[in-house]
């Protein structure tokens, strides 16, 4: 009797509590800011992409709010760490909107991380762009969901294209993820095309997020004598795969996507990564004017040159903003609907028009891994 | 065959690093009773102690043998410390209370302490450095024995030997085996116990210090989460042997090492973590005191 009391008391105490939480909430968002939302990796096996992007996000918003806001007001941006996991994503997005009462949200770099949230954001009606995603299955979740990259339908062929007519390769292996909505995808996407193209794929292993040994793998794919390895992954394991892949002696061309760009990717690679080919966002050597001017204002900002998740989240923060603008008054159904007619923006991952599909028409850049930086080999169209 | 013999070669490798591991779990059931669930972030703890001694002493400057004892060293003293930590202050206090309280315990340590190194060392990877250059020893065809599969496996079989020797040959060593056979006899024979179950930690610990720096070295990758899978997986080790029998760990974590090497070569890489734990239920049910252990029978 005495323990059902106990727990009739803490029973009643969290009821006072959430009243007061309640009460709380209704005065918060204060009516001269623009509330915007982002949610990233910024810890965990994929911080770097998370810490990126915020940068370019923020280079976006200061330069906005020193030239006086949108329509009077000043924007406040909100960011919450996932720590590169699916589940806290759905859940920081929740948070975002209900708590925080944001009218748009930014995020994230990973698919699988990106499909975890963005039901909520369409379930709420709030606009949600993600700078570089490229599983097509993002944007198909509604139509408040955005991305202002290409999609790996485009970028998977892009590269067997790349592999086959430029490289000249024959034999191709690919070590994909399981576990990354990503991976699978554009693994899917890089052999159909292959194959249509004449090559061959000699041997297709698979790893998990968050493995440390690839070496069965790798002793499996060198048994196959491939001239290249197809690795879409992200660059923590890259890294280690390309150590681990010197390590047996195979001396493959490694081929990747967007999910190397990190400057992780040099230090934990190392000498394994050199010479290694990977399709971009973005490129620094581009003679885009609006590519060069966010590199100055960058590196004038943070001290350092951006890679391409910065640069890519830099244009899905510039095209919200603009969106805003024109937007006739700032409800997150207006937004939407501005964005949506988002058409030739100058941005710094080049030009951006967003399709049908709310996914954007743009050419991909193909890099090379050269000592520690990415040089600029070729600009591939669909 | 190039390929299997590969196979085996990174198999044992892993397998050496699950027996050292391994060791410390059956060291502290042997005496205790216990399964000491923080030994995996012992684990972890080393790696990381190694990783910024190794910057604070500028040892990737001058990769060798020096520098990769100096890591080797810096590991087994944070091990043992922190072992020994653990056992002066999260299980004596216990040590008369009921043995799930002990167990509770453990998992609470295990959890605090893979909270705080995310908060202390941060949640991204880092990367082991590189104290000693690898480089192939022997090719033949395709097959390559590369230097750090030889010192994993010559140091891990040269701490072996100490410790069997330790165990066997030394004074303490027979106290240890006193202790674990009966507490209360040991205690009746003028043996200081609570010394005995330090030093089991300590030694213990040490172990899982020169696990840390091996497989460190072969698979660069370290994170303050790293220590619960590989944890589980020299437990899941320890059980496959005998929990409580040091032969058996050793066996055991080759064991689990080869045949999970095996499974990711031979069937899928989704089957790499499932077979530790179908593994482990297997055991249980066909022969719950492993492939050494003896089953005892328990008076009430």
């Amino acid at each position: 009797m005495r323990q059902l009391r106990h727990v009739l008391v803490i029973f009643a105490a969290a009821l006072v509590a959430q009243a007061c939480t309640k009460k709380n909430e209704g005065n918060a968002p204060a009516v001269d800011e623009i509330r915007i939302g982002q949610f990233g990796s910024m810890t965990g096996g994929e911080a770097t992409f998370g810490q990126s992007t915020d940068k370019g996000v923020r280079l976006a918003i200061d330069t906005k709010n020193a030239a006086g806001g949108i329509k009077g007001k000043k924007i406040k941006l909100i960011t919450e760490d996932n720590q590169g996991k699916p589940e806290e994503a759905a859940a920081v997005v929740k948070k975002l909107i209900s708590q925080d009462k944001v009218i748009a949200i930014l995020g994230e770099v990973a698919s699988t991380r990106s499909l975890a949230a963005a039901p909520i954001a369409q379930q709420f009606k709030i606009p949600m762009i993600t700078p570089s995603s490229t599983n097509p299955k993002v944007t198909q979740v509604g139509d408040y969901v955005f991305r202002v990259c290409f999609i790996d339908p485009f970028q998977g062929p892009v590269m067997a294209r790349f592999a086959h007519d430029n490289l000249k390769l024959k034999k191709v292996a690919v070590l994909k993820d399981l576990k990354s909505d990503y991976s699978l995808g554009l693994s899917d996407f890089f052999q159909k095309k292959f194959k249509e193209l004449g090559g061959e794929i000699v041997s297709e292993q698979t790893f998990q997020t968050g493995d440390s040994d690839f070496k069965a793998q790798l002793t499996r794919i060198r048994s196959t004598n491939p001239e290249a390895i197809f690795i879409p992954a992200y660059y923590t394991e890259v890294g280690l795969i390309a150590r681990q892949a010197r390590e047996l002696g195979l001396k493959a061309i490694l081929l990747g996507g967007d999910g190397w760009d990190s400057p992780k990717l040099f230090e934990i690679g190392q000498k394994a990564v050199e010479g290694s080919y990977f399709s971009n966002h973005y490129a620094s050597e581009s003679p885009n004017k609006a590519t060069q001017d966010f590199i100055k204002n960058f590196k004038a900002k943070f001290n350092e040159g951006p890679d391409g998740l910065s640069a890519a989240g830099y244009d899905a923060a510039m095209i919200l903003l603009n969106a805003m603008e024109r937007a006739p008054e700032l409800t997150p159904a207006a937004i939407r609907d501005e964005l949506a007619k988002t058409k030739d923006f100058d941005g710094a991952t080049g030009k951006i028009t967003i399709n049908g599909e709310r996914n954007a028409d743009k050419d991909a850049f193909i890099v090379k891994v050269d000592g520690k930086t990415l040089k600029f080999i070729t600009l591939l169209g669909p | 065959m190039e390929e299997f013999l590969q196979h085996i070669i990174n198999g044992l490798n892993l397998g050496a690093g699950y027996a050292l591991i391994a060791l410390g779990y059956t060291m502290v059931y042997g005496i205790l009773q216990m399964i000491n669930f923080a030994h995996s972030e012992v684990y972890m703890i080393g790696a990381f102690s190694a990783f910024y001694g190794s910057r604070f002493f500028n040892l990737t400057e001058h990769p060798g043998w020096g520098s990769f004892f100096a890591a080797l060293a810096l590991a087994i003293v944070a091990c043992s410390s922190l072992g020994l930590l653990i056992e002066r202050f999260a299980y004596r206090p216990l040590r008369n209370s009921p043995k799930t309280n002990a167990l509770i315990t453990a998992i609470g340590v295990s959890l605090f302490l893979q909270f705080s190194g995310q908060v202390v060392f941060g949640a991204d990877p880092k990367l082991f450095p590189s104290v000693l250059e690898d480089y192939a020893l022997w090719t033949y065809g395709n097959v390559q024995l590369r230097l750090f599969d030889v010192t994993i496996l010559s140091v891990a079989c040269v701490a072996m030997l100490l410790l069997n020797f330790f165990i066997q040959r030394t004074r303490v060593g027979t106290a240890m085996r006193a202790v674990s056979f009966s507490f209360r006899s040991a205690t009746l024979m003028g043996i200081n116990v609570n010394t005995i179950i330090m030093v089991t930690f300590i030694v213990g610990s040490a172990l899982a210090g020169v696990g840390s720096v091996l497989l460190g070295l072969k698979y660069s990758k370290i994170d303050p989460l790293m220590g619960t899978l590989i944890g589980l997986k020299a437990f899941v080790a320890a059980v496959l042997g005998g929990i409580g029998n040091l032969p058996g760990a050793v066996v055991g974590g080759l064991l689990m090492g080869l045949s999970e090497e095996m499974v990711v070569a031979y069937l899928s890489s989704t089957y790499r973590d499932a077979l530790a734990f179908g593994l482990l239920i297997f055991i249980l049910l066909v022969k719950p005191s492993g492939l050494f252990g003896q089953s005892k029978v328990e008076k009430v």
